[in-house]
């Protein structure tokens, strides 16, 4: 809005329409969800588990689903193995659900999780290009670290320090966390210059001079930083979308500097709207900082979902649960109980404060998820507020986001 | 008293980055949309067969300092495409040719057992070496390994990547949503592995898969290649595909199989196979013979010269006589990011031996390229080709065909509505498919058959 006296960045839309993504973890986020009834514990190593989850989520015309992932075994504390039993531990990698889900949905954005710290961005780059590909435009990725000592060790490459919560603000703490961060800036930085590596037109086909490419259009990226160096150019050409979507979580300035500074998304886990008014400020700041001011950069909000048609029972579906689990389930994020209409009135009110959409995680996906999609979802329809069809048939064209001109491509003309 | 027949087994190569893919044919699509892999790997499986297999190349190759142009360039990521294929077909195997230089096993073993788990137990994993700077150049640690290395690597890599698969017996996930028990175990996937290569521990996070492991196939040639395949792999993608050559290579490999306490049955040899159909022989050779126009231009016939010459040949008319000067026989620095450079030994001899052919027969820098390089495998009618590569499986030259097509996405149509039923009824191949694994369709048991017997051994 021009006429804004703002000096922030504008979010995305200037329509009330929110944006809703669903955030696909095991049988759902609170540690006790796989025995629910609905929970399917035992499919969850199975292609069809996720195909049913996604094309829910499609049927509930939601922007994309997210996928969580890990380089070891899920834990219930913060930086180290738990050691339980008890709960959901084991899973697939998430770019390769998403790739095997893709074929059989149509419009619905899938954005796995990908870990910079131990992977190669040159791998993640092509797999999500391929993505793209193979889900005709309607990829992204959600880019992770790994502070946790045990996953290194998977690796045997480089050694973390042990990390208690806590102690996660101490300065020796900080410096590691900044490095892990600046690193993953640096990995995002390899991926989007690898995805516009290849011009759109780079592929000729001239039988007359025999060429298949015209190789003026591809271009070495030469990245050179502290952790790795990468020449380029990919082996997969651009990606349909020319960049896919990226996104993060991010919880303090930190993370928050990566937001500004590389994702298109950002997931933040704010408790009231004074919270995520800061929130939002804050990044758009580092956004602004990084000169990316003119881009669109999405804030979205993270809640855990317990929903219910009578409040009361999601209350109750929440201590039963906790019960099971052993103790009071808490999260990063706001955890919701309350109906579908209640739901909405919280995500409208926290809009105002300049999220423009959000990143909903179901306590219990066989439960909440269905309760997303028909319940939340009409009635933010009845108020104006979330699409009625599909208006894209690509994840960026979803976020109302441009296809971007490649980086590389002359500016001539 | 006659030796029962062998049964057939069959596999297609998407078209990869080679001169064999003819991208000029009106015929070509892309190479690169997921329609054009749907639709190849829903005809392999239409024809019944095994598997699909990927290739990889992890640099783009260039000649000269500059990006190699006249090839088909750009491909998928391997994983990603095949676990995409897997929702659209159902018992088709998906054999992807993963790097074991420029990965870590943790995350190859996870990206294998996920791709098994979410197509039914259908992955297969072709493990190939490489060392060159060249291709380190786009990961973190570079060209880390020296040449001699990379056989100890790929190796190592592969029993690594074995022991994380075992990490997991298969029994761990009890959950139980009564007890809220979900893992039997709080130790499973735990792992401890101390070696040359690889010095990791911890738990992998991946439960069993329908296979156990993927199926191992392993490609390359040199006497190291050969006794690796002996020992680790399930089968080989080899690249003799004449009846003396494959005969030999399939004597010669299985023959290393006894000293690893291993049979006949669980060493596949499967070369690479192209194939020219017409309606009658004479036609298919007249095709032939097209094809190998169209696969090498006069702009290709003189890079492929550069490979031997290791010059820069561009000033050459590709319609007149080959250079008078001999190949530099310094260090191979023309052609980067190709294996078969490797191939010319003795470049001097290989220039007499050309240009003689050359002067004899009037053949110009084209024509010679195009009469020395690779003639299709089998040419023919659907009969002659069905019975030819019968033949050659019934003679032990091998124990069937990776097929390699040189039109995308379409080229296997005509094999699989001409020649697949010849062999049906020849009875030497499957009309349905028998199992839901890849394993099935390879008469490869699974890893855990073996188990008690290794565990009553030690």
């Amino acid at each position: 809005m021009s006429s804004s006296s703002s000096s922030l960045p504008a979010s995305p839309l200037s329509s009330t329409s929110l944006h809703l993504a669903v955030a696909l973890d095991g049988a759902g986020w609170h540690p006790a969800a796989w025995r629910e009834p609905e929970a399917r514990p035992r499919d969850q190593f199975t292609a069809g588990y996720w195909a049913d989850l996604v094309k829910e989520a499609e049927h509930g015309l939601l922007d994309f689903v997210t996928f969580e992932d890990g380089l070891g075994l899920q834990s219930s504390h913060f930086a180290e193995p738990d050691g339980r039993t008890d709960q959901v531990r084991g899973r697939l990698d998430a770019v390769l659900i998403a790739a095997r889900v893709a074929p059989l949905t149509r419009h619905i954005g899938l954005v796995p999780t990908v870990v910079a710290t131990h992977t190669e961005p040159f791998h993640i780059s092509k797999a999500i290009a391929t993505l793209d590909y193979v889900s005709t435009g309607r990829a992204g990725l959600r880019i992770q670290v790994s502070g946790r000592q045990n996953e290194a060790a998977h690796f045997g490459r480089r050694t973390i320090p042990r990390i208690r919560f806590g102690e996660a603000y101490a300065p020796e703490i900080q410096e590691v966390i900044t490095e892990l961060f600046e690193e993953a800036a640096d990995y995002v930085e390899v991926v989007r210059r690898l995805w516009d590596s290849w011009e759109d037109d780079a592929e000729i086909r001239d039988v007359a001079t025999g060429r298949f490419i015209d190789r003026d259009k591809l271009h070495y990226i030469d990245f050179e930083g502290r952790h790795f160096s990468v020449k380029g150019p990919s082996i997969t050409p651009r990606p349909p979308q020319g960049q896919p979507i990226v996104s993060a979580l991010g919880h303090e300035t930190v993370p928050y500097r990566l937001i500004g500074r590389s994702a298109d998304i950002g997931y933040v886990t704010p408790h009231d709207t004074a919270q995520a008014r800061a929130i939002v400020d804050e990044i758009r700041t580092e956004q602004a900082a990084a000169g990316r001011a003119e881009e669109p950069l999405h804030i979205f909000g993270d809640l855990v979902v317990f929903l219910d048609d009578d409040p009361a029972a999601a209350a109750a579906r929440r201590d039963r649960l906790d019960g099971l689990a052993g103790y009071a389930y808490a999260s990063d994020a706001t955890v919701f109980t309350g109906t579908p209409a209640q739901l909405a009135d919280l995500l409208l009110q926290w809009q105002q404060a300049g999220l423009t959409g959000f990143r909903l995680r179901p306590a219990v996906i066989g439960q909440d998820l269905p309760k997303i999609t028909r319940g939340l979802v009409p009635e933010l329809q009845r108020r104006g507020a979330f699409r009625t069809a599909y208006e894209s048939d690509t994840l960026r064209g979803l976020l109302g986001l441009a296809r971007p001109a490649n980086r590389y491509a002359a500016a001539t003309a | 008293m006659s030796k029962p027949l062998k049964q057939i087994h069959l596999a297609a190569h998407f078209p990869g980055v080679n001169n064999t893919t003819v991208w000029s044919d009106p015929e070509a699509g892309s190479h690169i949309e997921f329609s054009s892999f749907a639709h190849f790997a829903q005809t392999a499986e239409r024809a019944k067969f095994d598997f699909l297999f990927l290739a990889e190349g992890l640099r783009l190759r260039e000649q000269g300092g500059k990006i190699y142009d006249l090839d088909v360039v750009g491909r998928p990521d391997t994983f990603t495409v095949l676990t995409a294929l897997a929702a659209v077909t159902e018992h088709l195997g998906l054999t992807g040719t993963i790097n074991s230089t420029f990965n870590e096993p943790y995350e190859v073993a996870r990206q294998f057992a996920s791709l098994d788990h979410l197509s039914g137990g259908r992955a297969a994993w072709n493990v190939v070496t490489s060392w060159d700077a060249f291709t380190g150049e786009n990961f973190r640690r570079g060209g880390f390994l020296p040449q001699e290395e990379r056989y100890s690597r790929a190796k190592e890599f592969l029993a690594t990547a074995n022991e994380l698969f075992d990490s997991w017996r298969g029994d761990e996930i009890v959950a139980d949503q009564g007890t809220g028990t979900f893992l039997r175990d709080a130790k499973s996937g735990a792992f401890v592995h101390k070696g040359q290569h690889f010095d990791i521990e911890g738990q992998f996070n991946v439960p069993r898969s329908p296979q156990g492991r993927p199926v191992v196939f392993q490609a390359g040639d040199s006497d190291e290649g050969r006794e690796f395949a002996a020992s680790d792999a399930d089968a080989i993608f080899s690249r003799y595909s004449t009846l003396k050559a494959g005969q030999e290579f399939y004597t010669d490999v299985k023959g290393r199989l006894a000293k690893y306490g291993r049979t006949h049955d669980q060493l596949l040899i499967l070369p690479a196979a192209t194939f020219v159909l017409g309606d009658t022989d004479t036609e298919a050779e007249e095709l032939a013979r097209e094809v190998r126009r169209q696969q090498v231009s006069g702009a290709t016939a003189i890079k492929h010269l550069e490979f031997v010459w290791n010059r820069d040949l561009s000033a050459y008319d590709p319609d007149g006589p080959l250079p008078d000067i001999d190949p530099d026989l310094g260090e191979h620095t023309i052609a980067r990011g190709r294996a078969q450079v490797r191939m010319y030994r003795d470049p001097l001899a290989i220039a007499r031996e050309w240009r003689e052919l050359a002067a004899a027969n009037k053949w110009s820098i084209r024509d010679l390229v195009i009469e020395t390089g690779n003639r299709q495998a089998f040419v023919g009618s659907p009969a002659t080709v069905a019975k030819t590569i019968n033949d050659f499986v019934q003679a032990d030259a091998s124990d069937g065909f990776i097929l390699v097509p040189h039109i995308t996405p379409g080229g296997l149509d005509v094999f699989a509505d001409k020649v697949v039923p010849l062999l049906q009824e020849r009875g030497v191949f499957r009309t349905e498919y028998e199992g839901t694994t890849l394993r099935d369709h390879l008469g490869l048991a699974h890893p855990d058959a073996d188990a008690p017997r290794e565990r009553a051994a030690s």
